[in-house]
């Protein structure tokens, strides 16, 4: 029960290889256009991450993440509009001061729920409170009704699609289906020039690694093994005396604050936010980048995500029509073919390879159980 | 990422996709020629463009794949006929056109990607593209940053005006006022219903319109405004709506899918165009190939072209056309606007003697193209194109039939006072 | 805003209004049935539901263009012999799906979910590779455009007519197949115990396919019927997908008639909304009361106790 140490050996080994993956060997090798690219993968992988915790541990599959990922990359980009649209960068508008796309739908003061985001402190507590306020407010709707599974799913997804209409339908005071853009600088540093992204690349590497952290001691403690049980058997965890619900809950609140961190550094990383991340469409392929990497697997999120954007970017610039079927079949593939990701293949097949090699050990490569059972993470190596 | 490889490397699917992509035919390649007289690639690239001695590369960045795909294939094909064109003619400054096509896939942020890779990686001197609103937006900054010329050819809203940009199809006030002025004139109509899809487009339109028709026209009023979500297919309630209040104009600014279901059903009710009037500033050509001529005929739309136009510029540009892609495609508004992208920045360069960014937007105002299929366009200090504003009339086998065009060419005029 | 008419006219738009609800609570049954037997009987999230209805529409379209250019005196009645095939094309690549994809899955219902997600993007690759990107326009008979007058003032349009009278056709056979026949009794069997079922005799792997199969083939009857109203495209099935599952969910999953009744109420509420405000803020409120009705009544309107 009582656990000393929470990172195992094979975490920290899989903490160290990702963080030379992610700190020197990429910074090293790429320019600075793609490493903003992945800068921008990597803000999946926040989702990702939430997804491993309240999909592949307490079994709650929500296919609303979008939503949370955009309330944070929405407060984010609110902040900095707000410090874009000075009185002097505005002038030419007829009210001078707003935001463009207020003055262009006749607003002339900045509504209420705007006003906190003139303060920073204020911003960076709402990218962390309010998308955990209404996971809370969703999740205790529905975990203390027990609706789990399916009925969950669906729900969250209609969620994102009636998120979608609300901002694109309230375009004086969210842009709209453009979304908030050309956004420039934060506390006076421009986000926009080549330094400032190699900056904030490094600092969603340090958040990433922080809620990787987070997520390892999560998983490690009581907590992740009352999910993974309640996964299994949960009214057996119910018969225990354990308020599953609330379990469930506090996983799903955790999970929407990773993916508002994500949606954040998006802003900030990208240079906008809209609408059309916050849907139904971005909402699955977040889930697939989980299932991608394995969904069991916490590092396996971060390389999830990494990959099937690298991919959808390098298909998609070589063979764009090829892109859909590629990605359609990576889906069934993982689905059918390899249901615990880049986890579940390295520790299968490339771990054994190298216990083989060095010699060291010999597990079979089929002792587990399918999806289910406790995973060791594999952590992908160069 | 070479562990991705390796894991790959197992994969049936890696497999499959490989063997996919052997079937992909190479892109065509561009004949290279070269000129005695032309002038030095230093003298006229002086910023670190992807100009050779033969060749000057740009960039065409539209969706391919995902939902814009159905009304950005216009645009592209219109673009790299002209660049095919061009070439013939001889090319840029004797350079040879060279273009490098970019997937934006209707993701805005893909398109800001791929911009970004268009002018930091191939170095391209000019870039056709963007449709939607949003991904011009996304991309703005882009092209601001990096100093990239853009020709973005969708008629829009207004409200932007850029030193990177040449806006080549018309800005919101141009399609509507002379429009509800045609209608207001010939149907003498007095109330207007404006309906629209619910994203900036249409509501910035509509605001104009109605600003115009409480302000500018006499006795004329709007009797209704309502916008349907993106891909909304149920119009019954609306339509129901427009039979209580009777108005003399239905004004539609509904696009994309909802347009085919709105049409359908406006006919299935009862509603009969040809008594009816209905003026539009969202269906073009392209659109009527999804609604069904037979569902449309009788509606009016506000364009500045249309593929019927009889002149010999339009004749040539859609014989040229059906040539290169299959006599059956038919040729819209936003397509021919597209068409123009290149031709402008042709004229531009030769007129700036220079692929200089800079240069080319401080030479833009004034490049008129009198090879216009629409007739004839110039471009204005705000880099938006004067051009006249047309009115057509939709007929069952799909074409509109011309029924009005403005005298004179229409100012563009992004940022309207008392309209906004 | 009804201050000018007189009762008569207001009589009518009422008459009409009443009659566009009742057109969309048919679209939102037709949509819905088939998911129905598919979620509601077998467990299955079919997120590819919109394809197999659209592929039921072009497979219209093509019909369509057959009959013109071979059969252009036949043209008239066209429109049955698409459904049916429209049936039968929608039906056969759903037994593939399920034997290729859906029998692999039948123990993760949540795995169902991506793997038809992935189905679905390369159905819609498909349809644009093969089709093309644009919208296809499909050309009715002349009997089905229109309107019917039913006095001075209502008129009633004859393809809204045409998908009630087909909804009700269709709901009574799918329940006659499903509550009366032997057939029916058998996927109810493997559905209430699959073991058992099996254990019996009934040979579970072949009701799974056609039970599949019906399911898709009813998307493809709708997606027919949708030309009449709708667009016909490569994305156009999306637009279809959430709507759909709301409305079988809101139902209660394992209820024919709760997703009978939830389409009804749902549609109902939807126009009379959107008669009254804008049709951007009715579906966002539609949806909103959807979900929190749902949060009270997880279970559907009507639904044999599940819990889960």
């Amino acid at each position: 029960m009582e656990s000393p140490r929470f990172l195992s050996r094979t975490d920290l080994l899989g903490l160290a290889v990702l963080a030379l993956l992610l700190v020197v060997i990429l910074p090293l090798s790429l320019d600075v256009f793609r490493l903003n690219l992945v800068a921008k993968y990597l803000t999946y992988a926040f989702v990702a991450l939430g997804l491993v915790l309240c999909w592949g541990f307490g079994g709650i599959l929500s296919l609303g993440q979008g939503v949370f990922f955009g309330l944070g990359g929405y407060c984010m980009a609110m902040y900095l509009k707000l410090e874009a649209s000075s009185v002097e960068n505005t002038k030419i508008q007829s009210t001078p001061g707003i935001p463009d796309f207020m003055d262009w739908n006749q607003i002339t003061h900045i509504p209420w729920f705007w006003q906190p985001f003139h303060s920073l402190t204020l911003t960076v507590i709402a990218i962390l409170v309010v998308p955990a306020v209404f996971a809370f407010l969703i999740g205790a709707a529905m975990f203390k009704r027990r609706v789990g599974g399916v009925y969950f799913a669906i729900i969250t997804q209609a969620i994102a699609a009636i998120m979608t209409i609300l901002i694109i339908g309230q375009q004086g005071y969210t842009g709209g289906i453009n979304g908030i853009t050309d956004l420039r600088t934060l506390k006076g540093w421009d986000i926009r020039p080549d330094h400032a992204k190699v900056v904030l690349y490094f600092v969603e590497v340090a958040f990433l690694f922080g809620c990787i952290l987070l997520a390892l001691f999560v998983r490690h403690s009581k907590l992740g093994r009352i999910l993974v049980a309640m996964r299994e058997k949960e009214d057996r965890v119910r018969f225990s005396g354990y308020s599953v619900a609330n379990f469930k809950i506090f996983a799903f609140c955790l999970a929407a604050m990773f993916a508002a961190v994500g949606g954040a550094m998006f802003t900030l990383n990208v240079g906008f936010m809209s609408p059309s991340f916050v849907g139904i469409v971005p909402s699955i392929e977040m889930v697939i980048y989980t299932a991608v990497g394995g969904r069991l697997s916490i590092f396996g999120a971060v390389y999830g995500a990494l990959l099937v954007n690298f991919a959808k970017t390098s298909l998609s610039e070589s063979f764009p029509q090829l892109w859909l079927f590629g990605l359609g079949a990576l889906f069934i593939a993982v689905v059918l073919i390899f249901p615990n990701g880049l986890a579940g293949i390295w520790r299968d097949y490339v771990q054994p390879l190298f216990a083989k090699l060095l010699d060291r050990r010999k597990p079979g490569p089929g002792h587990n159980g399918g999806t289910l059972g406790p995973v060791a993470d594999g952590a992908p190596a160069e | 990422m070479s562990d991705e490889t390796k894991t790959g490397l197992n994969s049936p699917l890696r497999r499959k996709l490989l063997m996919g992509m052997a079937a992909i035919p190479a892109l065509t390649m561009l004949p290279r020629t070269s000129f005695a007289d032309v002038p030095a690639t230093s003298a006229v690239n002086t910023t670190g463009l992807a100009v050779t001695d033969t060749e000057v590369t740009v960039g065409i960045l539209h969706s391919v794949t995902g939902t814009m795909a159905i009304s950005e294939t216009g645009s592209v094909q219109a673009e790299k006929l002209a660049i095919e064109q061009i070439n013939a003619a001889g090319g840029v400054l004797g350079r040879k056109i060279k273009f490098v096509q970019e997937d934006g896939a209707s993701d805005w942020p893909t398109f800001a990607e791929k911009a970004k890779k268009l002018l930091v990686n191939d170095k391209c001197a000019a870039v056709m593209g963007c449709w939607t609103s949003a991904s011009r937006k996304a991309v703005l900054p882009v092209f601001e940053q990096y100093n990239g010329m853009l020709y973005y050819p969708t008629f829009y809203e207004g409200l932007e005006q850029s030193k990177n940009v040449i806006y080549t199809g018309q800005e919101a006030t141009q399609q509507i006022i002379a429009g509800l002025d045609w209608v207001n004139k010939t149907k003498n109509a007095k109330s207007f219903y404006l309906l629209g899809s619910d994203y900036i487009w249409p509501r910035t339109s509509n605001k104009i319109a109605r600003k115009h028709i409480e302000n500018h026209l006499t006795g004329c009023k709007v009797v209704g405004e309502e916008y349907f979500p993106l891909g909304h297919t149920q119009f019954n309630s609306v339509i129901n709506k427009i039979k209580l209040t009777k108005p003399d104009v239905i004004y539609a600014i509904i696009v994309g899918g909802s347009n085919v279901a709105f049409y359908k059903q406006l006919k299935a009710a009862g509603i009969d165009l040809s008594k009816q009037t209905l003026l539009t500033i969202s269906v073009t050509e392209d659109e009527i190939d999804g609604i069904g001529g037979e569902n449309i005929a009788g509606a009016y739309a506000c364009m500045k072209y249309f593929q019927s136009l009889d002149n010999p510029n339009n004749k040539a540009f859609v014989e040229a056309f059906h040539k290169m892609w299959g006599p059956k495609t038919v040729i819209g508004d936003v397509t021919q606007a597209a068409y123009l992208g290149p031709w402008l920045w042709k004229l531009t360069v030769e007129k700036a003697g220079s692929f200089d960014v800079d240069k080319i937007a401080a030479a833009s105002p004034g490049v008129e193209f009198k090879g216009a299929p629409e007739g004839y366009v110039r471009i204005h200090e705000n880099h938006h194109l004067w051009s006249k504003t047309r009115v057509g009339r939709a007929k069952a086998d799909g074409q509109y039939e011309l029924v009005y065009e403005t005298a004179d060419l229409v100012e563009p005029n992004p940022f309207p006072k008392g309209y906004q | 805003m009804f201050g000018d008419y007189s009762l008569s006219d207001l009589g009518a738009i009422f008459a009409m209004q009443g009659f566009a609800g009742l057109i969309l609570f048919s679209v939102y049954v037709l949509m819905a049935l088939g998911l129905a037997i598919i979620f509601g009987q077998m467990g299955v999230i079919n997120m590819a539901h919109g394809e197999f209805m659209i592929l039921g529409a072009y497979v219209t379209w093509m019909t369509s263009n057959f009959f013109q250019s071979y059969l252009p005196s036949l043209f008239a009645g066209y429109f049955f012999i698409a459904m049916i095939l429209a049936f039968l094309a929608s039906g056969a690549l759903g037994m593939l799906v399920e034997w290729a994809l859906i029998r692999h899955l039948y123990k993760r219902p949540l795995d169902t979910l991506l793997a038809t997600w992935g189905l679905s993007l390369i159905l819609q690759q498909a349809y644009r590779s093969i089709f093309g990107a644009r919208e296809v326009g499909v050309e009715l008979p002349q009997w089905m455009l229109g309107s019917k007058q039913v006095t001075d003032t209502i008129e009633i349009p004859i393809n809204g007519m045409f998908v009630m009278a087909l909804t009700v056709l269709i709901t009574l056979a799918v329940s006659y197949v499903l509550f009366w026949s032997r057939w029916g009794r058998q996927v109810r069997a493997v559905v209430q115990n699959r073991v058992m079922a099996g254990a019996v005799g009934i040979n579970t792997e072949k009701v799974d396919r056609y039970t599949f199969g019906l399911g898709c083939g009813i998307a493809g009857i709708a997606g027919s019927a949708f030309t009449m109203i709708g667009s016909t495209g490569p994305t156009s099935g999306q637009l279809y997908i959430v709507d759909t599952f709301l409305v079988v969910v809101f139902g209660g999953a394992a209820s024919l008639f709760g997703t009978i009744a939830s389409a009804f109420s749902i549609s109902q509420a939807q126009s009379t909304m959107e008669f009254f405000m804008s049709g951007s803020m009715a579906k966002v409120l539609t949806l909103l009361a959807i979900v929190a009705i749902l949060m009270v009544r997880p279970q559907g309107l009507f639904a044999l106790k599940v819990r889960k």
